[in-house]
């Protein structure tokens, strides 16, 4: 089984990367681009039958830092 | 003073930790991240800069699950000393140790030079060597220092004289100018400039050197 982990900066922490790619797109002559924020994915090749607050302690545990990520978590 | 360094796959400020601890008076042991412990009778662990694990999932992040940060957390816990420089700060956060995040500097670059630090407070035995308000010049080399906290934890370490070093100017977008942190108990440190690089004049400078002389004139009179 295949399980999808989103982890995004939490709103209000600020996103330098994603505001250097907001004006890079502007650059490039996107306009209306109001704002970037930038996550990451990682997928996960499960065995079979590990269940949803397992794949939630790998992420309180390693995969996200709570202080300043949420996570998201995608089965399927 | 006995000092444990500890060394990770892509440690790089390893061995002039260790040449700083030595210089300050320090017993200094190398302990290899797949150690499960701590040889005995050590005072004070030490963190260095580097590059732990190549940066990967998030600076720090993989090198405080390591085996030997257990063991690390065990120690503070007991009310062992506890020095994290840079990556050091970074995995010091990453096991909760010391409360924050470090992210990506606010320039996006990467800012290898010596700053103006100021000593926000001389009441921890990391600091004692110096007088509050006092200003240090000491190298910062690092791509993820943004000290990030929210308005509690920044009203939290303010109130409880928590912030050790404040940047004279901001070179990394840490909230509050904050460069450095102690624990509640104040003998956890992690701070993003590199005092060991700072320990002797051919280097630049020797504002660093008396931070490690502090530590042991700490431990030897306990």
């Amino acid at each position: 089984m295949k399980a999808r982990v989103h982890v995004m900066l939490k709103d209000g922490v600020l996103d330098p990367q994603g505001e250097a790619v907001r004006h890079a797109l502007g650059t490039l002559g996107f306009l209306g681009v109001n704002g970037v924020r930038q996550g990451k994915i990682i997928e996960l090749d499960l065995a079979e039958g590990t269940d949803e607050a397992t794949v939630a302690q790998m992420c309180e545990k390693l995969l996200a830092n709570t202080v300043i990520e949420s996570y998201r978590v995608e089965f399927g | 003073m006995k000092a444990a360094v500890i060394v990770f796959p892509g440690s790089n400020c390893d061995r002039d930790l260790a040449v700083a601890l030595r210089q300050g008076g320090a017993d200094v042991t190398m302990v290899w991240h797949k150690d499960t412990g701590l040889p005995d009778g050590i005072d004070m662990v030490a963190i260095p800069g580097g590059f732990s694990f190549g940066d990967y999932l998030r600076c720090g992040a993989i090198a405080a699950r390591s085996p030997i940060c257990r063991a690390v957390v065990a120690h503070a816990e007991r009310g062992g000393y506890v020095l994290g420089i840079c990556n050091g700060f970074q995995v010091l956060t990453e096991t909760g140790l010391l409360p924050g995040a470090l992210m990506r500097n606010a320039g996006l670059r990467f800012v290898c030079r010596p700053v103006g630090l100021t000593v926000e407070t001389a009441a921890s035995d990391f600091t004692a060597g110096y007088e509050a308000g006092q200003v240090l010049n000491i190298p910062i080399a690092h791509h993820d220092g943004s000290y990030t906290a929210d308005a509690q934890l920044v009203a939290r370490l303010r109130d409880e004289d928590r912030v050790a070093f404040r940047y004279v100017d901001d070179p990394n977008g840490s909230v509050d100018n904050i460069a450095g942190v102690l624990s509640d108990n104040r003998r956890v440190l992690g701070m993003m400039p590199h005092p060991e690089r700072a320990i002797d004049p051919a280097l630049g400078g020797t504002d660093g050197a008396a931070m490690f002389r502090a530590l042991t004139g700490a431990m030897a009179a306990a």
